[in-house]
């Protein structure tokens, strides 16, 4: 038994409200933890389950409304404050003012904290040095031009490259992971005892998450820091956490050391949250039965060398054009009642590239050949916006936006009762009849025809959405991000009634996603995409399991294994572009 | 980077400006009837002999006879060597009575937009840190009711409460004695004391507009999470509130310099006609209503001029104070 | 944060305008706005009726005539009280040495008023002709000045709301003939973008560079002085509105490039909606209620413009009376020292002007009822 390090922070039946006009909403809901010096915590919860608010809490830094109802926030500052007395010294924060000194000598020295949108949390019109410079003249006394140096220090600390060059720029100068290197070297400004991270890695891609994972680990270990970590990622959570915190409508359900959390969770919430976790990352069972039941059909879409070059404006006087080429000579097939994956990071292509099958965007080269139910193989990158009506029928989109693909001053009748009325296909009571049908298919009541789409959740509107693509018969489904803008428990939900949809309907996926493990549950064959181009595509497994191209080898080693057993188990690779 | 953009930025207004030389030409060859016939006919009314020779020799100098564009040249080449043509009105050059009048406009103009910004920068930032307060509805209350009179109305107004109750006439922008003198450090202080009431007048609704975009802009920013992560760095609530959200939303406010400046010249000469201000304003309009057309047309020009620096300056400033421009 | 909207089940089946209605009508001043304007409106419409007198008739024993005040309460000669609408009778004095005139109230002397009286009959609409006027003298043929009368002896109330009619009307076909012109370039310019949005951005550039007043004066200066009535008021409708369509094409275009890129309208294509379809169907209502909000704003902007217009005599010009033709009578000191009732249209326009800007501001708040949804 290994005696415990000794409490940073210990929060007592913390209670913060939101006053609302419906009265007020209670967002932290008599929550309790102990944060151990050295140690990383965990808190994880869906949105809305109040993790985020608990950490602004501490600082005392709620957004108005919101305001600290009751309950402690004690801070050992003898652990925290650096060169700070020897006896115990221990602050409630909730009982000091918000606005008082007091507090605001503990932000940032004691208690650092970054956030999940590097972006907007950085100032766009003061440069990176002013604004960590500004961290450390605010708790020590030091001039502008120590300052400056200690940033350029604590820029190299982050590993940014030519520290002494990037601290004079601004943030929209730098890439989102700089960015979140830059707000770690801020937040590193004083030594505080106590990093809260709140989400800081949602925003970023699965390569560049894992570096600041690791660089925030790093740090730890140098400093013997604290870390108060908020996500909703049990991958993530897994990776770096000692003890976990499950949240959920503002409580905290369950606490506990990582393994046992993860291998011997105690609430119904936190069995349900990693079992969903654990069923993807593998293939759905589901699935794999019914291609032995049923194997795939005839290559029903064919793309060969399909490329879209965008054109920026560049040049003060001349215009001067550099195409970008966001997707590059991409060629791929797909086969009837296959489940055909797209992965990438954000800006690969990948979402490009699935609107330019369907034509939103004009294609620049290539063809995509389509043999359409009467077979009959056309290419649609040559067809003309009405030629290409008939098509469309049969290859239909599925939006990641549940909240902007459908039209708010719509009534969920007239949203999925749209295509098939200017279509022509049904009218008056036969449409309301079967807009009824589609909504039981895809597991939402018959009443929900009247409502209009702010009526329902983010995982009902996806339901609404997949009703629309379903509705007139389609062959082909491009589902492009559609399952992420979703919590994970509904993730699995969605993706279970699309596999079901497809032994009903026949139907064919090309699922776009920027998450491994979804597409490893869903898909059967991956094609990784890079920059434009597919670097490595064939049967799921086989890619996931034994990777080949460099590339996909640094993705799948960066990607959070939802197994605390695994932790550094797995050698995490960079893929760096020769040429 | 930023010597670049104001490069181009002037470049561009070159253009700008040949265009606002033509549509100012056009307006004031709109009306029919050439200018020497009106000229003759001011010169019948007024009994003086109509000499057809120096009428000719007029159509000669001014190519009244000729095409639209040829005129357009005559007039617009004249303009760039300094000669804006002859008032008929007057009987002098245009030249001649246009560039006082101008300068005391420039001047009552920016005296107003000093006034303004005085005025609506503290009460807009006061308006949105305390959004929903009694003082944030008193300073809506009559910000909208500032801008609702028509400048002229206040203008009637105070002269009317002047007379009436103070038995003082507010209009002019100097003493008796002062009027026909020449530039002295006495005349100026007399201007400064005159000038206080055309610039209240004229700033109103400026400023009430100045405040709500104020207002907005803050609120706008106040909740973004910079701000957050900068309160959370251990700033006080006012140093905070002064480096960044006001920062940031000073940029809108900087872009009003565009219009707010040659929008008050030009809004001055209603203002100056009632208040009888010796400005551009009251001379355009009688230029205006008596077909004067050289006089007329220097001052739409000049205050067409004036409206695309105002605009060319406010691009500079705020590629001054915003990077994110510059590097667009 | 996302609260749980299903906890108020009404608003799952509200459509935007009753949503829009809901937010709207948590504005007390935007609702009392929306009052004020319709009822100027409606004096608008109806002004033949509401006006005590024909606006034109003028008086030589009215010259500057002095508001007279309404009375309720009327004595009896028997001691007892009635209910009966009155003003005192005001006698002439002229003074035999200046020859200045006063007015002093004569209380022996008393107009009786009553609602719906017979008047000097008047075409209304110019279609048909009516005689009962809202408020008339009980005996055909007195006079009474509520807000009292011009240097000529007309009734100021009969020509404020007869210049009601003009004012409020010319603000509206402005804006909406800027609203046409706005919506077509703004229209073309976001929804095709590229070269079209590029030119059409550069006109609306140009126009923004040019100072308005100037502009508007010189304009209003090349019109023919002989033009007819009509003539002149629809010439300066369209200055008004050539002036004024900018912002809204802004506001358009905004709305177009926003909803442009929006998922559900991508969705509306791929579903094989047309063009047009996508437009009408999908966009528009997206943004009429933003249109709607603009055009409020930009009525008052209109008003405020003819009436100083009319006020320096470039606008409108007598017969026509509007409230800026009415102002310029209260162009000089030393008249509206003597009849300080002059400045009345004044008041006219103030309110509204500040009417629609309650109204305008509501609306633009209320605008998108979809905005606040978690926040």
């Amino acid at each position: 038994m290994v005696i415990a390090p000794p409490p940073v922070i210990e929060i007592r039946n913390l209670v913060t409200e939101f006053a609302t006009r419906h009265g007020p909403f209670r967002a932290v809901d008599d929550v309790s933890f102990t944060l151990h010096r050295g140690k990383t915590l965990c808190l994880v919860g869906e949105s809305g389950s109040g993790k985020s608010v608990t950490a602004r809490s501490i600082l005392q830094i709620v957004d108005p409304p919101g305001r600290i109802i009751s309950g402690e926030v004690k801070l050992h500052r003898h652990h925290t404050a650096r060169g700070a007395s020897q006896g115990d010294n221990i602050v409630d924060l909730a009982a000091l003012d918000p606005r008082s000194a007091a507090i605001r000598a503990i932000r940032g020295r004691d208690i650092a904290m970054i956030f999940q949108e590097p972006m907007s949390s950085l100032s766009p019109v003061h440069t990176i040095g002013d604004q960590i410079g500004e961290a450390i003249r605010l708790h020590e006394s030091v001039s502008r031009k120590e300052a400056r140096a200690r940033a350029i220090e604590l820029l190299r600390k982050v590993e940014i490259a030519n520290p002494d060059k990037t601290v004079d720029r601004y943030p929209f100068e730098y890439s989102g992971g700089m960015r979140q290197r830059a707000m770690i070297a801020m937040a590193l400004a004083c030594s505080p005892g106590v990093l809260i991270a709140d989400e800081p890695t949602t925003a970023l891609d699965v390569t560049t998450q894992a570096e600041i994972l690791a660089l925030i680990r790093k740090l730890q270990d140098d400093d013997g820091m604290s870390v108060l970590f908020i996500t909703h990622d049990m991958g993530v959570v897994a990776e770096i956490a000692d003890e976990v915190a499950v949240m959920r409508f503002g409580k905290i359900v369950e606490q506990g050391d990582t393994l046992s959390i993860f291998e011997k969770p105690q609430h119904d919430y936190t069995k349900m949250l990693l079992g969903s976790v654990k069923q993807l990352d593998r293939p759905s069972e589901r699935r794999l039965k019914r291609r032995a039941e049923k194997p795939l059909g005839d290559v029903l879409l064919k793309v060969s060398g399909l490329t879209k070059a965008f054109h920026i404006d560049r040049g003060a006087f001349f215009k001067k054009t550099d195409p970008l080429l966001a997707v590059n000579e991409v060629s791929l097939s797909l086969r009837a009642g296959e489940n055909l994956g797209i992965v990438g990071e954000s800006g690969s292509g990948k979402s490009t590239l699935g609107r330019c099958i369907l034509r939103v965007y004009d294609t620049s080269a290539g063809t995509v050949d389509y043999t359409a139910k009467d077979g009959v193989t056309r290419n649609l990158a040559a067809l003309s916006e009405t030629q290409l009506r008939a098509a469309r029928r049969e290859l239909r989109m599925v939006f990641q936006d549940p909240m902007s693909s459908l039209n708010p001053r719509m009534t969920v009748a007239q949203i999925i009762g749209e295509p098939m009325l200017v279509n022509g296909l049904y009218q008056g009571r036969a449409l309301t009849d079967r807009v009824g049908e589609l909504l039981e298919l895809v597991g939402l009541p018959k009443s929900a025809m009247e409502r209009y789409p702010h009526a329902f959740s983010g995982g009902q509107r996806q339901r609404i959405g997949i009703a629309r693509a379903i509705a007139l018969d389609p062959r082909i489904i491009i589902a492009d991000e559609a399952t992420s803008a979703l919590d994970v428990s509904i993730r699995t939900q969605v993706l279970d009634l699309l596999l079901d949809l497809q032994e009903r309907l026949d139907l064919s996926f090309i699922f776009i996603s920027h998450d491994i493990a979804v597409i490893r549950y869903f898909c059967d064959r991956i094609a990784v995409m890079y920059k434009g181009r597919i670097v490595e595509s064939g049967p799921t497994e086989q890619v996931c399991t034994d990777p080949q191209h460099p590339y996909t080898q640094a993705l799948l080693s960066a990607v959070p294994h939802p197994d605390p057993r695994m932790r550094g188990t797995r050698i995490r690779t960079r893929y760096r572009e020769t040429s | 980077m930023l010597f670049a953009y104001i490069l181009k930025r002037l470049i561009w207004s070159i253009p700008f400006l040949f265009a606002v030389s033509l549509v100012a030409f056009a307006l004031i060859s709109a009306p029919p009837g050439d200018y020497v016939a009106t000229f003759a006919a001011t010169l019948a009314q007024s009994g003086d002999v109509v000499d057809q020779a120096r009428l000719e020799a007029l159509r000669e100098r001014f190519g009244l006879d000729q095409s639209f564009l040829v005129q357009y040249w005559r007039w617009i080449t004249g303009v760039l060597r300094g000669d804006f043509g002859i008032s008929f009105e007057w009987q002098q050059p245009v030249a001649d009575l246009i560039w006082e009048r101008m300068g005391l406009s420039v001047a009552l103009a920016a005296a107003t937009l000093l006034f303004t910004w005085a005025i609506a920068f503290p009460i807009g930032i006061y308006s949105a840190v305390r959004k929903y307060s009694f003082g944030d509805y008193v300073i809506s209350a009559i910000g909208f009711i500032g801008l609702s009179i028509p400048n002229f109305l206040l203008g009637l107004v105070l002269m009317y409460v002047s007379v009436v109750h103070f038995g003082h006439d507010a209009s002019g922008l100097f003493s008796e004695q002062y009027q026909q003198a020449p530039w002295t450090w006495d005349k100026v202080v007399d201007l400064l004391k005159h000038l206080w009431v055309p610039v209240i007048i004229l700033g109103t609704s400026s400023t009430a507009s100045l405040i709500r975009i104020m207002r907005a802009n803050l609120l706008d920013e106040l909740h973004k999470p910079y701000v957050t992560t900068a309160r959370a760095k251990g700033l006080s609530e006012m140093a905070l509130l002064v480096k960044y959200p006001v920062r940031l939303a000073l940029n809108p406010f900087v872009s009003t310099i565009g219009w707010a400046f040659p929008q008050l010249v030009s809004g001055s000469v209603i203002i100056s006609y009632v208040l009888s201000l010796p400005t551009a304003g009251p001379l355009l309009l009688q230029a205006l209503l008596a077909q004067d057309m050289y006089l007329a047309g220097a001052f739409i020009l000049l205050l067409c001029c004036l409206s695309v620096v105002g605009m060319l300056i406010s691009d500079i400033l705020l590629a001054v104070i915003d990077p994110r421009i510059r590097y667009r | 944060m996302t609260l749980d909207t299903r906890q108020h089940p009404s608003t799952d089946q509200a459509s935007q305008w009753r949503l829009m209605w809901w937010a709207f009508r948590r504005h007390r001043l935007a609702v009392f706005g929306l009052f004020l304007v319709a009822l100027l409106y409606f004096i608008a419409a109806f002004a033949e009726v509401l006006a005590p007198y024909d606006p034109d008739q003028s008086n030589a024993r009215a010259i500057n005539h002095p508001p007279q005040a309404l009375h309720l309460i009327k004595a009896t000669p028997d001691g007892g009280w009635t209910i009966q609408p009155h003003v005192i009778g005001m006698a002439l004095k002229r003074d035999p040495i200046t020859l200045a005139t006063t007015f002093t109230a004569d209380p022996a002397r008393t107009v009786d008023i009553t609602l719906f009286g017979k008047g000097t009959p008047v075409k209304m609409w110019g279609l048909f002709t009516i005689e009962r006027r809202l408020l008339a003298a009980k005996v055909p043929g007195e006079r009474f000045y509520l807000i009292g009368a011009d240097r000529l002896g007309r009734d100021m109330l009969s020509r404020i709301i007869a210049g009601t009619r003009i004012s409020m009307s010319i603000g509206l076909i402005g804006v909406l003939m800027s609203l046409v012109l706005g919506i077509f370039l703004g229209g073309v310019s976001g929804y095709f973008g590229g070269w079209i949005d590029a030119s059409v951005q550069r006109i609306v550039e140009f126009k923004l560079a040019m100072p308005t007043i100037p502009i508007w004066l010189g304009l209003s200066a090349a019109l023919p002085q002989d033009w007819p009535p009509t003539w002149r008021y629809f010439a300066i409708t369209v200055i008004l509105s050539l002036i004024g369509w900018t912002e809204l094409a802004r506001v358009v275009r905004g709305r177009f490039l926003a909803l442009r890129t929006e998922d559900f309208v991508t969705a509306a294509r791929l579903d094989g909606c047309s063009q047009l379809r996508i437009i009408f169907r999908h966009m528009l209502p997206s943004m009429v209620s933003h249109i709607i909000a603009s055009v409020s704003l930009a009525i008052p902007m209109m008003i405020i413009a003819e009436t100083s217009l009319s006020f320096l005599g470039l606008g409108l010009l007598p017969p026509t009376i509007s409230w800026g033709v009415l102002l310029k009578e209260a162009q000089n000191v030393r008249s509206i020292a003597e009849a300080p009732w002059l400045f009345s249209p004044g008041v006219a326009v103030c309110v509204a002007v500040l009417a629609l800007n309650f109204l305008g501001d509501g609306l633009r708040d209320a605008a998108d009822p979809y905005a606040q949804e978690g926040r």
